[in-house]
């Protein structure tokens, strides 16, 4: 079945319906990782956007359960050039076909992603619709396109109820470091610590559209984990007492979320070290009087070369975020640029004075993408006095 | 960390000869990175034996020397350059290999010389495999169980303790030279003890067998601070058990997830981190298809064949980067050269897909056996871009140029299905379409991938073909259909064909009809994250087209030569860049097209636009209609460009320089002897044919022996001398077999003096920069042949008659741009072989000892300047006062069961120059370049027929005055007693131990002189020798020449203090 994708300036691409037949309109952008499709599709920032793959075969290794960044996939609609009619992969559970499917998400396949891709990066993130109809009326539709704005999607996503994961080895963690048959799974695997000695840690994680892998990286360096559904108050958190704070990545504008820039203020204003990804740190800077703006068209895929200030040393990260921290209203005197993107000079983290907080734009995290940066958990942990 | 500033003088390492494993991609790599050194302002002294390569052209490196790659030349260079450090890793295994030797002996320290872009130790933990292997396990990386063994008996044990299958792999040698699997323990004792002997320092590695798990390959960089990257990853689509090289391989991986992805992409940059490697390095991986388990094949510390591939197929220029590193800058330091936006230190995000498939030299080496193992085999590589693999794949079959454009093109419908699935069990270059059958015949896709182990992905895209074509040949060709054939890249003729009702014009009219045409993509590095600048495109039918050319300038269109194969060599990309850069200098805007990854044309920055496509008229056609060039120029690229011609004149594209009309008259046995009757020329006699039972006829009145060659060919493709009636039908069987649209020469064959020589002629006047003389007489292929310039043994009068003779050829064939002319001299009378009026393999030997630009000066005299307006004196140019040397260099070791003797077809897959004041230095030099190291033990064997018997007397008795003890069997050793050359008798291979190869795989021989009959292989024993010797490393000369060659160049002991020659000083009348 034919499919069109609709912008906001009038193009209109021609492709086959995949997934949902239904129709949807969203903010369109593109995302360049040319593996971890299943990630992308089920990762909670995602929701309210429609997402273009760049690489144009998509579906190649099929669905694997164990790869999914949270239950299900959050984003309005997916866009690629070509879906995998046979995947192949030992663990494959399933194709991309179905999956879209069954989770009722709309897509379409067959169009020229290149082209759209040039469109966004020239004229920016834009709105579009996706739709089967083949009987549009692009005077009618494009006001409506037009007018879409993404809401507040954190709320979306959130958990619903506290959630506990105890410290230790997921089984979802298996394919992570290293051959496993050859050699026994080390528990630091991408740590270089000497093992996990000593006490627990407990890790309060303030869900704002967390993926998954955020919480394995936690429990696999030995934290206890609860899981917090984002518009818990401040007062909970701290009521239990925590070792330290994780406030995660999430979807949309961080201005949407003014609730939980008010909680993360007294996060800010108690002794608890936080650490926090993506959305936590844009929020963590609205919280702390520092602004943040809308980009062209973001950075989204698994190639961004940041640089670590304090060392000069690049690593090259995960990236997935439209809105950024503008660098120029950050008060000296409260945090200071410590990462910052090799290409653009944008902002990618924070270090906050006096306290034992620090933020980045980027997932160190991965899933998808390089596991360059990964040590900023190990990093997290030393702030909450574990062993590295 | 910026550039370090006492860096000021660089010594640059070259790869030497193309031999198989070590081809033109480290002429690219080469040219590259000593652009971007010279960028920087630091002073290029370039070491390379290889006088084809752009590399030691003067524009590239400000000091240039061809001379051989041993140690005593480095050391010499070193003492006399003064460089304050050396680059070795551009230079392949052969480069690393000098470094390490030169750091062992202490001669670096020494000289106050540092390694720059690597370091001993670096290259030890790399290459050295039991380092290697201490140093994976420190980091925890795994690699399958294995011993570094240094005699057969401990080699023997390890492996009856892990088990067969094992894998063995000789250490310091390049394209797994001497490695193997062996299945049992003959086998094992077999490969062993080859690859001991190949071996630099004697050692083999035996290790487990993963064959069948996944090859996966990273390309990697690290800078000074520590900065790592990843360029590419790539996944071979031939299992582990094919060498990379000879595997069919696609970029990105295809299917692996993230989670396998990020794994061999962590631990990449873990091993490049631990090597500390500055620079690019090449990890290789197997990854058991059925779990996360994975172990390290093998590393490159280097630039390689992978990382050319890997650069062609992101855009992004690792040589250039490493080049750049090696002078201190880190990765955030350098621009990225693609999008001039971003840095070096990010990792390109591909939005296509990219195959590779190898050339294999089976059409040269009918006897040889195709299959595919560890051991590289391949000569050169094709390279195909699309936005689908299927599409990749079909173009990249069609860019091979071996009479193959679809999975239909080798026939495999007569075999049984007990026989095809024996047949999937075979491992060479027709597996995939044997696989292509299978899936006709309806054989599980389970089925298939259990017995070849290659991935369900790919099978099922090989049925997605083979449905396609099944569709096309079944049903009406819709919009919808064709739409989704070009798609796919079929052919529009080939649609025609599959279709049966339709011709060639009709599917095109179809297309303008329905609007499906090829629109191109830019190769941009960032997946069109970024804006990218540079015009590096690649084509796909649908969608957008983002190459939007202008028309302020002249524009030309340069053809390249295609993959790299024996007799088209890496000359032909030197003639093409030259004339590219020879354009543009004359304000030429300038377009190339071609479909080699190893190559300098292809490269980003040489060409104002470049088109990676395959050179077939459908895909030339295309480009045609987008860039409306205002000319051609097929001169430069070989026979394929040459192919080309006809097409692009019914494009309405202009040839520039020599027209079609003349190249037809030069190639066309009628019209040719025409010119040749009105230019009072002779030839030998000879005719044209068609059917063997006319060439016998032929031959009968000429007198045998004769020549018999197919026409419009390259490199003597298909030649071959015939001495009686029934080699003349073998061979017309032969060259038949594939399609043949021209006629079939026969020819007298003359026993002379080859000579030949390049020429450019501007229409009127002709420059000729000097001629060349063949050390073997004529019957052996001139690429074969030791070349060398001037000409020693002519006289003034046949110079005079040579030259005459060149000009009034390329005057009667009209001749504008360059020439290519054999001669024989034969009984004082001169006679034309054959005259090519377009570039040829020579060109750059000649240009570079003449110091004659002869390529720049032919396009200028394309675009209507005359030899005189250029500053140059037509005619034949003063001599040069040194002697230049070009020595064919072989790689029949890495081809099981090829015939090595010499003859009328091209074997030979590159060569080395050695240049000197004197005739015997020079002839040291090149014998030297070739690894012709000799003596060693002074023990040889000399076999020859009977009509040679007598020339051989006097140069087994120089050899036994060398000192040297001679075996034969026993007739030529009673005659060579007979006339008092001491020689040992010795039984021959069917006889008795011990015998010839008792002799042979004693290790004690340093040389075989076996002069076999011409024509068809008359002795097997001779085929057997020849083998045995070559794959336990003896030399072996099959030519007589070549023999009394060698000897005079043994006996000149003082040529070997070596005087070396900075190519760049030498002015044009060719004086240093």
């Amino acid at each position: 079945m034919k499919a069109f994708l609709i912008l906001e300036d009038g193009t209109v691409f021609t492709g086959t319906s995949i997934g949902s037949r239904r129709e949807v309109i969203s903010e369109v952008v593109f995302n360049t990782s040319m593996t971890g499709y299943l990630e992308v599709l089920t990762d909670p920032s995602y929701s309210g956007q429609a997402v273009c793959m760049t690489y144009p075969l998509i579906g190649n290794y099929g669905v694997c359960g164990d790869d999914q960044e949270s239950l299900r996939p959050w984003l309005d609609g997916y866009i690629v050039r070509e879906l995998s009619r046979m995947p192949s992969n030992f663990r494959s559970q399933d194709t991309i076909q179905r999956f879209l499917k069954r989770y009722d998400i709309p897509g379409i396949a067959g169009i020229d992603t290149r082209a759209l891709t040039r469109k966004l990066r020239e004229s920016g993130t834009m709105n579009g619709m996706i739709t089967t109809d083949e009987n549009f009326r692009l005077e009618e539709v494009l006001p409506k396109i037009k007018s879409y704005r993404t809401g507040n999607e954190v709320e979306l996503v959130t958990r619903s109820e506290p959630e506990f994961y105890p410290a230790g080895m997921q089984e979802s963690c298996i394919p992570d470091g290293h051959a496993m048959a050859v050699r026994e799974v080390p528990a630091d695997w991408e740590g270089n610590g000497q093992g996990r000695q000593g006490k627990k840690l407990r890790v309060a994680l303030l869900d704002l559209g967390v993926k998954e892998n955020i919480i394995r990286s936690l429990q696999k360096r030995g934290c206890d984990v609860t899981v917090y559904p984002a518009w818990t108050s401040a007062e909970e958190i701290l009521g239990t007492h925590p070792d330290g704070i994780m406030l995660t990545n999430g979807p949309g504008d961080p201005k949407d979320c003014p609730n939980e820039i008010r909680e993360i203020r007294k996060l800010y204003e108690s002794d608890t070290p936080i650490f926090a990804i993506c959305l936590g740190h844009q929020l963590m800077a609205l919280a702390t009087g520092s602004d943040t703006k809308k980009m062209k068209y973001g950075h989204r895929g698994g190639n961004h070369p940041v640089r670590d200030l304090s060392t000069g040393r690049v690593y090259i990260t995960s990236q997935n975020h439209g809105y950024m921290v503008d660098t120029d209203t950050v008060d000296p005197s409260v945090a200071v640029p410590a990462y910052v993107n090799v290409n653009d000079q944008t902002n990618e983290g924070l270090k906050y004075l006096n306290k034992n907080i620090f933020t980045v734009q980027f997932h160190p995290e991965a899933s998808p993408g390089p596991r360059d940066s990964g040590y900023l958990f190990d990093r997290f942990i030393e702030m909450m006095g574990g062993n590295k | 960390m910026p550039r370090d500033l006492s860096i000021k003088k660089v010594l640059v390492i070259g790869s030497g000869p193309i031999v198989i494993g070590q081809a033109a991609e480290f002429d690219y790599a080469g040219t590259q990175a000593c652009r971007s050194l010279k960028e920087e302002g630091v002073e290029v002294v370039l070491l390379n034996s290889n006088p084809a390569t752009i590399m030691t052209d003067k524009d590239i490196a400000d000091r240039v020397y061809i001379e051989p790659l041993t140690v005593e030349v480095v050391e010499q260079l070193i003492r006399k350059e003064k460089p304050d450090s050396v680059l070795p890793t551009l230079g392949g295994q052969a480069g690393l290999n000098l470094a390490m030797e030169l750091e062992e002996r202490g001669f670096l320290k020494e000289q106050n010389v540092r390694l720059i872009g690597t370091t001993a130790l670096t290259i030890k933990k790399a290459e050295d495999r039991q380092t290697f292997k201490d140093t994976m396990e420190k980091i925890g990386e795994p690699v399958a169980a294995s011993l570094v063994v240094h005699n057969v008996e401990d080699g023997i044990a390890f492996a009856e303790q892990i088990g067969y299958p094992v894998v063995l792999r000789p250490a310091y040698t390049l394209g797994g030279s001497g490695g193997g699997i062996a299945g049992n323990r003959e086998e094992l004792v077999e490969i062993l003890s080859n690859g001991l002997r190949l071996s630099r320092v004697g050692e083999v590695l035996v290790e487990r067998c993963i064959s069948g798990w996944k090859e996966i390959e990273y390309e990697v960089m690290r800078d000074s601070a520590g900065n790592v990257i990843t360029v590419c990853n790539m996944e071979n689509i031939d299992p582990v058990g094919v060498h990379t090289g000879d595997s069919i391989v696609v970029a990105p991986s295809q299917t692996l997830g993230d989670k396998e992805y990020q794994m061999l992409r962590t631990s990449a940059l873990n091993i490049i981190s631990e090597l500390g490697i500055t620079g690019g390095c090449n990890v290789q991986y197997a990854l058991n298809p059925e779990s996360f388990e994975y172990c390290v094949i093998e590393v490159n510390p280097r630039v390689s064949r992978s990382s050319a591939l890997a650069s062609k197929a992101t855009g992004y220029p690792i040589a250039k980067v490493a080049a750049k590193i090696a002078l201190g800058y880190t990765l955030d330091e350098i621009p990225n050269a693609i999008t001039k936006k971003t840095y070096a230190s990010f990792e390109p995000m591909l939005d296509y897909c990219v195959v590779k498939i190898p050339r294999l030299p089976f059409d040269k080496f009918i006897s040889a056996k195709r299959t595919l193992t560890t051991q590289m085999k391949a000569t050169g590589e094709v390279m195909s871009i699309c936005t689908n693999f299927e599409g990749a794949l079909m173009k990249a079959i069609r860019s091979l140029e071996q009479h193959v454009d679809s999975l239909m093109s080798y026939d495999f419908t007569g075999l049984t299905a007990e026989q095809l699935l024996d047949q999937l069990a075979v491992v060479d270059d027709m597996r995939i379409w044997r696989i292509a059958e299978a899936v006709r015949r309806n054989i599980s896709y389970k089925k298939i991938h259990e017995i070849t182990m290659i991935d369900e992905w790919f099978i099922d895209k090989i049925a997605i073909l083979v449905e396609m074509e099944q569709s096309l040949k079944t049903q009406e060709l819709t919009e919808d259909l064709l739409r989704e054939a070009k798609r796919m890249e079929f052919p529009d003729y080939l649609i025609a064909k599959l279709n049966g009702k339709l011709s060639e014009a009709d599917v095109k009219a179809l297309r303008e009809k329905y609007g499906i045409t090829a629109s191109y993509k830019m190769v941009d590095t960032c997946a069109a994250e970024f804006a990218a600048t540079t015009p590096y495109y690649y084509s796909v039918y649908g969608g957008e087209n983002e190459s939007l050319p202008g028309h302020a300038r002249k524009k030309v269109l340069v053809l390249g030569s295609g993959p790299i194969r024996i007799g088209q060599g890496i000359e032909f990309d030197f003639c093409s860049v030259h004339a590219t850069w020879a354009f543009s200098k004359e304000g030429w805007e300038t377009v190339i097209i071609n479909n080699n990854p190893e190559t300098v044309s292809t490269d980003f920055d040489i060409a104002d636009r470049l088109y990676f496509e395959p050179l077939t008229p459908e895909d030339v056609e295309n480009v045609v209609r987008l860039e409306h060039p205002d000319g051609a120029v097929v001169q430069f690229g070989g026979q394929t460009a040459i192919k080309l011609t006809q097409a692009l004149m019914e494009m309405g594209v202009p040839i520039l320089g020599t027209s079609a009309k003349d190249v037809d008259a030069a190639e066309d046995r009628e019209l040719f002897d025409e010119i040749l009757q009105q230019t009072q020329i002779p030839r030998a006699a000879g005719h044209t044919v068609y059917t063997a039972e006319e060439a016998v006829r032929v031959a009968n009145e000429l007198g045998y022996p004769v020549l018999v060659r197919p026409s419009y060919v390259l490199g003597g493709q298909g030649m071959q001398i015939a001495i009686n009636d029934e080699d003349i039908v073998k061979y017309i069987g032969v060259i038949n077999r594939y399609t043949q649209d021209h006629p079939i020469l026969v020819d007298k064959y003359l026993e002379g003096k080859e000579i030949e020589v390049d020429a450019v002629c501007d229409g009127r006047d002709i420059l000729i920069p000097g001629i060349m003389e063949h050390i073997e007489r004529a019957g052996i292929h001139s690429g074969d042949s030791i070349s060398v310039y001037p000409a020693r043994s002519l006289s003034d009068k046949i110079k005079k008659k040579i030259e005459e003779d060149t000009t009034k050829l390329a005057r009667a064939l009209h001749v504008l741009g360059m020439i290519n002319i054999q001669f024989i001299v034969y009984q004082d009378e001169v006679y034309v072989i054959e005259v090519n009026p377009r570039s040829s393999r020579t060109v750059p030997y000649i240009s570079k000892v003449t110091g004659i630009p002869i390529v720049p000066l032919a396009a200028q005299v394309i675009l209507g300047h005359t030899i005189r307006e250029l500053g140059f004196e037509p005619g034949l140019q003063p001599e040069a006062d040194y002697l230049a040397i070009k020595m064919p260099v072989f790689s029949f070791e890495k081809i099981r069961d090829a015939d090595i003797s010499l003859g009328p077809e091209m074997k030979s897959t590159g060569e080395c120059l050695g240049i000197a004041d004197t005739f015997n230095e020079a002839l040291y030099k090149a014998f030297l370049g070739a690894g012709i190291r000799l003596p060693k033990y002074r023990n040889m064997i000399i076999t020859v027929r009977d009509r040679d018997k007598e020339a051989m007397v006097p140069i087994a008795r120089r050899f036994a005055a060398l000192g040297y003890k001679i075996y034969s069997t026993r007739g030529t050793a009673a005659d060579l007693n007979a006339c008092g050359v001491r020689a040992l008798p010795i039984n021959k291979i069917e006889e008795q131990s011990p015998n010839l190869m008792d002799l042979i795989l004693g290790h004690k021989i340093d040389l075989v002189i076996d002069i076999p009959e011409q024509g068809v292989e008359h002795a097997h024993d001779g085929f057997v020798i020849r083998r045995a010797a070559i794959e336990t490393g003896v030399n072996v000369i099959t030519a007589i020449d070549t023999a009394e060659a060698l000897v005079t160049s043994l006996e000149n002991t003082d040529s070997r203090n070596l005087h070396l020659i900075d190519i760049a000083r030498i002015d044009r009348r060719g004086r240093v």
